[in-house]
């Protein structure tokens, strides 16, 4: 049994709340490359160009890259070794938090759903736990924007629909958003289990590196279909025309009821936003 | 593209009737900044037949939160937020004077309507840059509801913001345009 101080995980969020809010991952900026190379509108050439040029900004200054600073999403691996002392786990995750959106100059937009009276220091942050082999801890910090996070949909399709409903869905979806996810956008699709596995399945596709395929090659393959519709649509880079309308699709898949067919689409706007530590 | 068209504000319908859509377009001037909560507050004392806090006429109205500022910092990173929120309560504000908003995403259609009437445009900012955005923004003052926090409305003084025109005075719509060009199914 591994001992690991509550205190210690506090200033691992904080720095992973302001280094994701400043610092795009090189998959996306590659990303951003490849499309401002081939993309056939000079305007989305040029929006890419900005998307670069805004990166390169966030990450000498550490400014934050958007605006909106998300909420708070985190995901969090607990070694079965590890025993947290000194505290409770989710306070120190807290606390890393608001430490990292007060101290990285990041908004704060957690609010009351009715009075929208803002909490003030971004919390509650959305933790997901999960118990795992080992002795470490691993988080992943993803903080999640409101524009795309409004566009993602869950629907309980029937089992009729097969494959052909999920990407008629999918690619409806996407038409239907246009420009205001803030495209190039990445898909998160989450297949299976129940109503809210199926959205935790389309969250944590979002995690992936942009250009790592599902390792069931038919799941790879749809990925890569259910994409080349999308960037079929014209919508391009903020919506202004162009083949780039996301930059990559994730699907992840598992068993459901023998009645249902859940499908959930969660959309992340290209400012995809994740940091990951190990304790 | 072609290079970019200069805005100075407050705007004059002259300047306004020229812009197209897809045009590139620097503002240099004063523009103020309105989200959810603010623009709430505006049409509730329309409403109540009340006095705004700004005067509209000629105005350029800016879909933003900022983030807090950094010390030595005139504003945080302050781009665009999704537009259509805003939808319920634009026409009002074009009908009492606005000509501009700054936003991103497709608008309804009362807020198309409204502009082709009236003689007002809407300017795309790129979502996302809002690192890059604030460097345009050389001002930021809060001029009415401090309590919101990043919902506050702020006169912003700015130099050569980049927008793009996607509703011009005629009723063009860069993103129907924009999309049918490029569409392959």
């Amino acid at each position: 049994m591994r001992e690991i101080a509550a205190s210690e995980i506090i200033p691992v969020v904080r720095d992973l709340c302001m280094s994701a809010n400043y610092d795009l991952g090189q998959d996306v900026l590659n990303a951003f490359d490849r499309a401002g190379a081939s993309d056939e509108s000079p305007v989305a050439r040029e929006v890419l160009q900005e998307l670069k040029e805004n990166a390169r900004i966030a990450r000498q200054e550490q400014v934050p890259l958007c605006q909106d600073c998300g909420l708070a999403v985190l995901f969090v691996e607990i070694g079965q070794d590890v025993h947290v002392t000194g505290g409770d786990l989710k306070a120190a995750i807290s606390q890393g938090v608001q430490q990292g959106y007060a101290d990285g100059y990041l908004r704060k937009s957690a609010c009351h759903p009715f009075t929208r009276r803002n909490t003030g220091d971004n919390l509650p942050a959305i933790i997901h736990l999960d118990i795992v082999p080992g002795d470490t801890i691993r988080i992943t910090m993803a903080p999640k924007g409101g524009g795309s996070e409004n566009m993602s949909r869950v629907t309980m399709l029937t089992p009729a629909a097969g494959y052909a409903g999920v990407k008629e869905f999918v690619v409806n979806r996407l038409r239907e958003a246009g420009g205001n996810p803030c495209p190039p956008t990445i898909v998160g699709i989450g297949i299976g289990g129940t109503f809210e596995r199926s959205a935790l399945l389309a969250k944590k596709a979002l995690l992936r590196e942009i250009g790592t395929r599902n390792p069931d090659p038919e799941i790879a393959g749809m990925e890569l279909d259910i994409l080349d519709e999308i960037n079929r649509l014209g919508i391009g880079p903020m919506g202004y025309g162009g083949n780039t309308t996301s930059l990559d699709v994730f699907m992840e898949m598992e068993p459901c009821h023998i009645a249902s067919l859940p499908l959930a689409v969660n959309i992340n706007c290209h400012s995809a936003r994740h940091k990951e530590a190990v304790i | 593209m072609n290079a970019p068209l200069r805005l100075h504000t407050p705007l004059a319908e002259k300047d306004l009737e020229k812009l197209a859509i897809g045009d590139k377009v620097l503002i240099t001037g004063v523009i103020y900044t309105g989200r959810d909560a603010a623009h709430k507050r505006l049409f509730d004392l329309i409403e109540q037949g009340k006095e705004l806090p700004l005067d509209l006429k000629g105005q350029i109205m800016y879909f933003v939160g900022p983030s807090p500022a950094k010390p030595g910092q005139a504003i945080g990173s302050a781009g665009p937020t999704t537009s259509y929120r805003m939808d319920a309560f634009s026409p009002r504000l074009i009908e009492l004077g606005l000509k501009a908003m700054i936003g991103k995403g497709n608008r309804a259609q009362a807020v198309l309507d409204a502009m082709k009437k009236h003689k007002a445009v809407y300017f795309g900012a790129t979502g996302g840059a809002g690192a890059l955005l604030a460097k345009a923004i050389k001002k930021a003052e809060i001029v009415a509801y401090e309590d919101l926090g990043p919902e506050a409305i702020r006169r912003l003084e700015v130099e050569d913001f980049l927008v793009i025109v996607i509703n011009d005075v005629r009723g063009n719509d860069l993103y129907a345009e924009g999309a049918r060009k490029y569409r392959k199914c």
